[in-house]
């Protein structure tokens, strides 16, 4: 097989995809996050300056998961196709909140009647909760493996059959992060009242975060060897476990000191850092078989060839400074707290 | 009904409903750009208020669009598993360059275009603007260059047998360029940009009716209507090299466009019929050999019909691809006829008096947004029973993991969705034009004059 500084094209490619997905996940999620905690504002003022933190970006965020959806379809359309179509009504549901979520942002605030705002508040805040629990779902199902039959086709029983404990347990992990994550991300956007409220809010997050993800860990050990094979076969990789620990544990030490900008780093660190250990423990496979391993889905059965590979990564290598380029750009232009003018939502 | 309808059933639902945003963000992209410019380039206040407007409707338009695409983007993978599979490797290059090119940098300069007016230099903004601008006609590239290649395959050879058998591409450039991206990207291009142009003179043309906000209407009426007169004919021209197009790569589809059978004749063209499939004739009025004379300028060159085609290799909907096709063109030149009167009218002295006209226009704007989707109707059913033309089966194509039960569910799902999503479009779309294009807290219903204007906008 054909390398590229040592790595196979394949292999260069899951890390696109996985730095893509990671992107993904910290910039949605702390949309996410923020969504999550809306209800728990009272005042009108508060919720319209909580959107409008997000206001700006949150549309900009949301085209990861459009350019991570295509690379994964571009680079693995074996893997694309199986995930999708096996898990097709969590996938649905995903893109109905997703849709709920963003006409919430755009119509609550074309209208003065307290019950148009409340309507839009609530399935905003649903819609982000769901989303995000989704996303853990759907995780905690690859970290499992599904029923994969011949042809790469799935035989199991459909929706369920994916909301399993385990399953269940990824999602809340991964909603408890993103409202930790949405949290600090909304303390460096706010002031006054709806700051102090969100310290205290923060607090709960983090309580929430580390008990499930607590039992995820303990489940994941007991009962899904197979991920930390690789860390048990090789030292050196157990420096990723640690440093999550770390990062992990850098959040409460830095929120308590009202460092925020470091505390958020460290909360974005966590999410990548997470994807990056179900990355190692699955790689080179990305999604078992539970029927039998012959079916399994790895990155060379699932992969576009070389050729189209090679294509993609020039793309991607034009591509992606202009993007970080542009979103810095835009990241810097509303830095600093919210200031609402006649353009707010 | 089984699954391959369903998803069928879906995927025009949710693709067609898509459509409806897409060529209105190009469009009023279009004129966001051309009013900001001549602001900055005359500082007029007048085109200031235009600019933030138009801005203030693309907004909406552009909200809606991005949802219902996200759908489109991850409906290839849910519904059509084993199409994904076997286009994946060609198309996911396009889908791709999409994503990182256009998607980004729209989504990217939308934040400072739609709340940036009070934080960025004007120039910085106005940049914005073009690259929003830029970013949706880059989207459109990509995604009419994936469905171009399934029309007219190119830059490709096929790898494996059975259900393992995939496309994987040989020359990108060649999979780009396939024989009919160019022509479609351009059609589509220029459907989009007719679809803004009539939206404008329609909500300006309703404001002169109204007799408000007089002085601006006549501005943005005028630049509309050149915009549509360059464009509608424009239009005729790719779309008759479309059409020549269609007549060698996919002649089966020409037939049905005209719902020409015989296997090779001359053959009429139709300006209204009815196909009856059974008897294999058109009933309607035409203009004998005038298919014949549009592709080789003589009356009597023969050309392939359908009976040339196994029944398995024709399209099934003769009659409805016929008529949506037909629908488009009537549109079409009723669009040229429209533009070129009204440029006439303004020509010999003043548009703005024929009232009749301007009610004309007000209903107008709905016409290029049928005849944007049923020609991609016409495109589409004509290209069956082939997903990927001459490769592979619609009725090959599906996810075969998902039951009947799953689709039907997603189906009723995402229509209850959409008609809610449509009718807040349309509320919210009614409210921005009664509102006018005056800030809420500003005086507004009332004729203005250029000082009153300035008084008002200005600082
Ligand atoms: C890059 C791919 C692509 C693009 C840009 C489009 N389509 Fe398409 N379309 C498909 C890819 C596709 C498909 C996945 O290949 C389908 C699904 C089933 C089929 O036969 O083709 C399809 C089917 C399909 C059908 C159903 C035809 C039938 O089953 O008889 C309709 C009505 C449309 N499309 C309409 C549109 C519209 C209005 C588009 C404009 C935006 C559009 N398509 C763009
Ligand atoms: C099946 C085909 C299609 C797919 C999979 C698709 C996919 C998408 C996706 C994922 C988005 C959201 C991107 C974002 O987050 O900014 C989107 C928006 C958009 N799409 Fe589509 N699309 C399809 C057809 C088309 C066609 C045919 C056109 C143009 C001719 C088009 C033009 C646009 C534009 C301009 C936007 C930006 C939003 C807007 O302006 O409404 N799309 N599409
Ligand atoms: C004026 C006469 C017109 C002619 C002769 C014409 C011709 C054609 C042809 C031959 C196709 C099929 C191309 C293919 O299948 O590859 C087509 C498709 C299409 N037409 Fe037209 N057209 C005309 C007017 C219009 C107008 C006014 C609009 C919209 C405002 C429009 C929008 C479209 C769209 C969106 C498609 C589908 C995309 C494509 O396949 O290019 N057309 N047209």
């Amino acid at each position: 097989m054909e390398t590229f500084l040592g790595l196979d094209y394949p292999t260069w490619w899951f890390l696109v995809v996985g730095g893509l997905f990671s992107g993904y996940g910290i910039l949605d999620g702390f949309d996410f996050g923020a969504g999550a905690w809306h209800l728990f504002f009272r005042k009108e003022i508060n919720r319209k300056i909580a959107l409008n933190a997000i206001g700006p970006v949150w549309d900009g965020n949301e085209v990861w998961l459009v350019i991570g959806g295509g690379a994964l379809f571009a680079g693995f359309p074996v893997m694309y196709a199986t995930l999708f179509s096996s898990m097709y009504i969590p996938f649905i549901l995903f893109l109905v909140f997703i849709i709920f979520r963003a006409i919430a942002i755009e119509f609550r605030g074309k209208e003065e009647m307290p019950w148009w705002r409340m309507t839009w508040d609530i399935s905003y805040s649903v819609s982000s909760i769901m989303l995000a629990f989704l996303l853990g779902v759907v995780l905690g199902n690859v970290i499992q493996g599904i029923a994969i039959g011949d042809n790469f086709e799935y035989k199991g029983d459909g929706f369920f059959e994916f909301l399993n404990p385990y399953s269940i347990m990824t999602g809340l992990t991964a909603l408890a992060l993103f409202m930790t994550h949405g949290a600090i991300y909304l303390l460096l956007k706010t002031e006054g009242r709806l700051f102090a409220q969100l310290t205290f809010l923060l607090k709960k997050g983090m309580i929430f975060f580390m008990v499930s993800y607590g039992i995820t860990t303990l489940y994941t050990l007991l009962y899904i060897p197979h991920l930390s094979e690789d860390f048990k076969n090789n030292q050196l990789l157990f420096i990723v476990p640690l440093l999550t620990f770390l990062s992990i544990a850098n959040v409460p030490r830095l929120a308590n000191k009202r460092n925020y900008k470091l505390a958020f780093f460290f909360s974005s660190l966590t999410i990548s850092l997470l994807l990056i250990l179900v990355a190692i423990g699955l790689y080179p496979n990305m999604l078992l078989s539970t029927v039998d391993p012959k079916y399994s889905i790895d990155i060379y059965n699932a992969a576009s060839s070389t050729k189209s590979l090679q294509i993609m990564l020039i793309i991607a290598a034009i591509g992606t400074p202009m993007v970080l380029g542009y979103t810095l750009f835009v990241y810097l232009t509303f830095r600093g707290k919210v200031k609402l003018d006649e353009t707010s939502y | 009904m089984d699954v391959e309808l369903l998803s069928r059933i879906q995927f025009a639902f949710t693709i067609a409903f898509h459509y409806i945003y897409p060529p209105l963000s190009i469009g009023i992209g279009l004129f966001m750009v051309i009013f900001e410019s001549i602001y900055l380039a005359t500082g007029n206040k007048e085109y200031h208020v235009l600019a933030k407007f138009w801005t203030k409707i693309f907004a909406l338009t552009f909200g809606i669009g991005v949802v219902t695409g996200i759908v489109m983007e991850f409906e290839f993978g849910t519904n059509w598993a084993v199409y994904s599979r076997y286009v994946g490797d060609v198309f996911g290059s396009a889908l791709a360059a999409e994503g990182i090119f256009a998607f980004a940098l729209e989504s990217g300069f939308l934040g400072i275009l739609l709340f940036g007016w009070n934080r960025v230099k004007p120039w910085v903004h106005l940049t914005a603007t073009i690259g929003v601008f830029f970013g949706s006609l880059f989207s459109a590239v990509w995604i009419v260059v994936a469905n171009s290649w399934q029309q007219t395959p190119a830059g490709y050879h096929i790898v494996g047998e059975g259900m393992h058998a995939r496309a994987e591409i040989t020359d990108f450039w060649a999979m780009v360029f396939n024989p009919s991206s160019v022509d479609r990207l351009t059609h589509v291009w220029i459907g989009a940009f007719l679809s803004g142009a009539f939206l404008v003179l329609s909500i300006h043309a309703y404001y002169l009716l109204k007799g408000r906000y007089i002085e601006i209407s006549e501005k943005a009426f005028k630049i509309a209507l050149i915009v549509a007169l360059v464009f509608s004919l424009g239009q005729l021209a790719t779309g008759h090299r479309s059409a020549d197009g269609v007549s060698k790569n996919q002649p089966a589809k020409l037939a049905a466009f005209e719902g020409h059978f015989e296997k090779s004749a001359p053959a009429d063209m139709y300006l209204l019929g009815w196909v009856d499939k059974e008897k294999q004739e058109v009933k309607g009025i035409s203009i004998p050999g005038g298919l014949s004379f549009l592709l080789e300028y003589n009356f009597t060159a023969p050309v392939t019909g359908l009976n040339a085609f196994p029944e398995e290799d024709r399209p099934a909907q003769v009659n409805a691809v016929f008529q949506f096709y037909h629908i488009m063109i009537i549109i079409g030149m009723t669009l040229i006829a429209l533009s070129l009167f009204a440029g006439f009218l303004w020509w010999k002295g003043n548009v703005f008096e024929y009232r009749w006209l301007l009610w004309v226009f007000v209903f107008a704007a709905i016409l290029p947004q049928i005849a944007n989707q049923v020609g991609w109707f016409a495109a589409e059913m004509g290209r069956q029973p082939w997903v990927v033309y001459g490769l592979l089966r619609t009725s090959e194509a599906f996810s075969l993991a998902v039951s009947e039960n799953q689709v039907l569910f997603s189906l009723i799902l995402f229509f209850f969705v959409y008609a809610l999503l449509f009718v807040l479009f349309i509320y919210l779309l009614d409210k921005k034009i009664k509102g006018g294009p005056y800030d809420e807290s500003e005086e507004r219903d009332r004729p203005l004059t250029k000082e009153i204007t300035e008084a008002l906008t200005g600082n």
